[in-house]
């Protein structure tokens, strides 16, 4: 009896590896993707199911288990049914360092009251659960709370003295780690837990927070380590396997999105922000530097709209603050309408992680052929006639291209500036994340168009309908 | 001893896998992917659960334990929900077509 039922169990969690494989493997095809999903969230579930098998916990076990079950799982079901699809960066971030979150408080239980008869091995496994568990969690709080806007990159972040800090808090950490063995509920593991956690936020804060995004990936990494180490202390294969599975699949996650954003890794985590070194650090909303810029109303860009026949859109972080995806959707159905060639051009960082923007647009229903990438987009800029910027600015700057100066050098931009004509629409004329001025914004067939995104399209939509566009869609 | 080395090959293997795994990744979907990922490293829970199993009745360590797998089910359950939110937006796009 017994027998058959571990039988079943090894079973089942052979099924669960397989299909969370799988799972995978799908989430990077868009065919699959969703699916791939399903049978990855169904993979957990055999997983938990084969283990509660093996185990058969008693009745204050599952009372416990209740308790724990109803609390994250109606937090997770309120906080994914409510969170808007412009804050997914920072809902990634919190979820992970709750998974991190999680890894560490098990290997504290086990530490402080459960270390009788753990091995060195166990021990060992301990240490490192609690390391990385409590630098993904401190890490992935600290990214959340950048990408927020809660945290700034502070100046003082950026000199060279946060090496040192961070290498004596790492020294910390190891000597705490080797002593924790002989003394598992001791000061070892307190020192070892406030080391981490501190170290977590050391290396995360003066990252810029464009560059967020790899860190995020390079965090969820983290915490498929801190899963398979849990999988040591309480001896879990099954979790080993997947912990190890989610780590190794992260990291190459993580080098796609240094890829994406045209950055290394070294100069991610080392780096400092971009443009923010010296203390000095740039955005804010300065608007000195600037000698040549042309403004116009929403009025001139409509007329302008409607006598074109190729119209490229090019949105970014500002049209995903100003949740204006849905607005831009309109404009461009009403130009649709009219005769007007419509695109998208999607740079892939814009939005605020890569591939963000191609989710908000997708909720505003835009068509998927419609948006195209930066390859794709570039060579058609010299035949269209009108390029509308909504809240984009670095990864439109012509310096990139062509001043080796520039801290941007190098990096793929769209090249807005062969167009025709270009509007620009922004708050204000502070700085991009890279904290540098933007040459597109003084080109003479540039025009600023000052305002909040959404406001400025439906300033647009009025304006163009006035001029007799899309008649049908007035009288609708 | 055998099940440390067995362990250390589960690890090695599944490492190889997961390297294996993520190939070429299409722009549109490496938000998605992060989040489903993310969802996954949730696996946690297992521990969680074991840990409260061996607690006995322990309370400090059912508290830590039931506080873990809360903690791991939000990662789960919220990042698989928001993941399929977002794919979901994909497909009703793919099938109007």
């Amino acid at each position: 009896m017994t027998f058959s039922m571990d039988f079943f169990a090894g079973a089942i969690d052979l099924a669960a590896v397989l299909l969370l494989a799988l799972g995978i493997k799908g989430l990077s095809k868009v065919r699959s993707a969703r699916g791939a999903n399903g049978l990855a969230a169904l993979a957990m579930g055999l997983a938990v199911l084969g283990l509660l098998i093996e185990i058969r916990p008693d009745p204050i076990a599952w009372l416990w288990i209740a308790a724990g079950t109803a609390a994250g799982g109606l937090a997770g079901l309120l906080t994914a049914r409510r969170v808007p699809m412009t804050a997914m960066p920072e809902t990634v971030a919190l979820f992970n360092g709750c998974g991190g979150m999680a890894s560490l408080l098990v290997a504290i239980g086990v530490a402080l009251f459960d270390a009788g008869d753990a091995d060195i091995v166990a021990l060992v496994s301990i240490a490192v659960s609690v390391f990385v568990g409590a630098i993904t969690f401190s890490g992935s709080i600290v990214a959340m709370a950048k990408l927020q806007g809660w945290l700034d990159t502070p100046g003082w972040t950026q000199s060279r003295l946060r090496h040192g800090v961070n290498i004596s808090l790492a020294v910390l950490c190891l000597v705490a780690a080797v002593l924790l063995p002989g003394d598992p509920g001791g000061l070892p593991l307190w020192l070892l837990v406030g080391g981490s956690t501190l170290l977590g936020i050391g290396v995360t804060l003066p990252i810029g927070g464009a560059d967020m995004p790899v860190v995020i990936s390079l965090l969820n990494s983290y915490s498929g380590v801190a899963a398979a180490a849990a999988g040591f202390v309480v001896g879990s294969q099954l979790l080993i396997v997947a912990g190890a599975m989610v780590g190794a699949a992260g990291l190459i996650l993580t080098q796609v999105m240094c890829t994406a954003m045209n950055r290394s890794l070294v100069s991610v985590l080392f780096g400092g922000a971009l443009g923010a070194s010296g203390g000095a650090v740039g955005g804010g909303g300065s608007e000195a530097g600037y000698t040549r810029i042309t403004s116009c109303s929403a009025e001139e860009c409509a007329m302008a709209l409607e006598q074109a026949e190729r119209v490229v859109f090019v949105p970014g972080y500002g049209l995903a603050v100003a949740q204006a995806q849905h607005s831009l959707r309109e404009l461009a159905k009403l130009l649709e309408a009219h005769g007007v060639e419509v695109s998208y051009a999607i740079h892939p960082v814009a939005g605020r992680m890569p591939g963000h923007m191609n989710v908000l647009l997708a909720e505003a229903d835009v068509p998927y052929e419609q948006l195209l990438e930066m390859d794709l987009v570039n060579p058609e800029f010299p035949r269209t006639d009108v390029v509308i910027v909504l809240g984009a600015n670095d990864v439109v700057n012509p310096q990139a291209k062509n001043d080796p100066t520039s801290p941007l050098y190098g990096m793929p931009v769209l090249e807005v500036d062969q167009a025709r004509q270009v509007f620009v629409v922004k708050r204000s004329l502070g700085a991009g994340y890279a904290g540098i001025n933007n040459a597109l914004f003084e080109m003479p067939q540039t025009a600023m168009v000052f305002g909040d995104a959404k406001a400025v399209l439906n300033g647009l939509l009025t304006e163009l309908r006035s001029l007799g566009v899309g008649k049908a869609k007035v009288a609708a | 001893m055998s099940l440390l080395s067995q362990s250390l090959w589960v690890l090695l293997l599944g490492s190889l896998l997961g390297l294996e795994l993520i190939g070429k990744v299409p722009p549109t979907l490496h938000t998605p992917l992060m989040s489903g990922a993310n969802a996954i490293s949730g696996i946690t829970v297992l521990a969680s659960l074991t840990l409260i199993q061996h607690a006995g009745d322990h309370t400090p360590l059912l508290v830590l334990g039931a506080l873990s797998l809360g903690f791991a089910l939000y990662n789960v359950i919220g990042g698989f929900l928001v993941t399929d939110r977002m794919l979901a937006m994909f497909r009703r796009k793919a099938d109007s077509r």
